[in-house]
């Protein structure tokens, strides 16, 4: 299990999204009750970066065209968004957040 | 040359080949926290509007089929109509978006009603204008360029009446009845989406037949006058006056809305049939934003952009000698004035 560290837990706001670009490829950091997680960070329908979009709940909508994925599963909810993103497992140790990119 | 403005042309090809096809635009930046708050999801401004529309609608229409007969008909229809097709154009746009309510089951109910008011197929328009938002005003690749160079200036006129449109959207709900799709549709309407287009389509025709069948058998145009019909009469408030004064004349093939897109100032009555989006600049720079936040984001950003129009009528000074010009020179286009400090992704 491969984790980077992305951030302190206090960088994203609660119900709130990140970018964090890391070895080329932009991924999304959520903060979500207390909870964080992560998926691609591009929309799966045009590529545009989910970090300017809109975090409701545990749903992120997409800031160009309101394709809407679950955080928790990357699954694609509505419509424009068809394909689901990626997840990668989250965890917080010592107020840092890390993503698991293996 | 004269330009392909079909999605299956050369332009199109040109479009993806030189990367206008799904480009990065040009964006003013906006602090985080306050983008959050402008984007912020509210029921009660569309409930109240929404409450508003429906009650002046079904109040003019009965104040019209009481008036029949009078020359107080007239007005009434008037109004009835820019109720029906001009609001019913800005509410199908607001909600397609999914930013006017913060209920998405609102933005749904209201999404399709209104696109039957406008004679739009809802599933396919809101592919349609996906792309739109993905590529303005960029040739061969927006299905959705109202003024194409050379402008068909009588086509402009004949929309007064949705002559031109609406004879397009029927002739396009049939097709879609009939289980047909262009080969301009299939480029931006996912397989999986055209059972929908086609249910969507049958069921709206289902409400213009019934109409017309009832107009036939009490021998009078009334029910077409109220259901149908409406969206010739008016519409041309939102589709001719407003609609155009979005990009009509501007730049083509740019990646900034702020050269290919207006900011007009209107009056409240004016902002509440087009639903705030005469901030045009702001609309698609930022279509998170709901449209009863537009006028906030406009103060944001307005230092950014070019001068908003003063009006209607300063707007329409300006397209009107442009679409004349370019009958005859298709390259022409209005250059907007961009502030100096900050540098434009042309």
């Amino acid at each position: 299990m491969h984790y980077v560290s992305v951030c302190s837990v206090d960088e994203i706001d609660d119900e709130d999204v990140r970018r964090f670009d890391h070895e080329g490829k932009s991924y999304a950091i959520y903060h979500v009750d207390g909870q964080f997680y992560a998926t691609d960070g591009l929309c799966t329908h045009e590529h545009v970066h989910l970090c300017d979009g809109l975090v409701q709940g545990f749903i992120i909508e997409c800031p160009k065209h309101n394709g809407r994925f679950d955080v928790r599963t990357g699954k694609a909810i509505s419509a424009p968004a068809r394909i689901s993103l990626r997840t990668y497992p989250a965890k917080v140790e010592q107020g840092v957040v890390y993503i698991c990119l293996d | 040359m004269k330009r392909d403005y079909t999605l299956t042309g050369p332009d199109s090809a040109r479009a993806r080949a030189s990367g206008l096809a799904g480009a990065k635009w040009y964006a003013t930046p906006v602090p985080r926290p306050v983008m959050k708050e402008l984007m912020t999801r509210r029921d009660w401004p569309a409930v109240r509007d929404t409450t508003i529309w429906l009650v002046a609608l079904v109040s003019s229409g009965s104040l019209a089929y009481f008036a029949c007969g009078s020359i107080w008909a007239v007005p009434c229809f008037i109004v009835y109509g820019v109720l029906y097709g001009s609001c019913g154009d800005s509410r199908w746009h607001e909600c397609g978006h999914g930013t006017a309510f913060r209920s998405r089951w609102l933005n749904v109910l209201i999404y399709h009603f209104a696109a039957f008011l406008i004679l739009r197929n809802g599933i396919l328009w809101r592919w349609s204008h996906s792309r739109h938002h993905t590529d303005t005003i960029i040739v061969g690749r927006d299905p959705e360029i109202a003024a194409p160079r050379p402008p068909n200036l009588l086509g402009v006129v004949l929309d007064l009446l949705y002559l031109r449109t609406g004879a397009a959207e029927l002739r396009r709900m049939i097709r879609h009845v009939c289980g047909i799709m262009s080969p301009d549709e299939r480029d931006f309407v996912p397989d999986s989406e055209r059972w929908k287009v086609f249910l969507e389509a049958r069921i709206q025709f289902a409400v213009l037949c019934a109409a017309a069948i009832c107009s036939v058998l009490i021998r009078s145009l009334m029910p077409l006058m109220f259901i149908g019909l409406p969206t010739f009469y008016g519409a041309w408030m939102d589709l001719v006056v407003f609609a155009y004064m979005q990009h009509a004349g501007l730049a083509e093939d740019v990646t900034d809305h702020r050269l290919n897109t207006r900011t007009v100032y209107l009056n409240p009555i004016f902002r509440f049939v087009y639903w705030n989006m005469n901030y045009h600049v702001e609309h698609p720079m930022f279509p998170m934003v709901p449209y009863h936040a537009l006028p906030k984001l406009h103060q944001v950003i307005k230092d950014d952009c070019p001068p908003a129009y003063s009006g209607v009528i300063s707007a329409w000074r300006e397209i009107v000698p442009t679409l004349w010009r370019q009958r005859r020179d298709p390259t022409f286009f209005v250059m907007r004035p961009l502030p100096p400090a900050r540098e434009s992704s042309v």
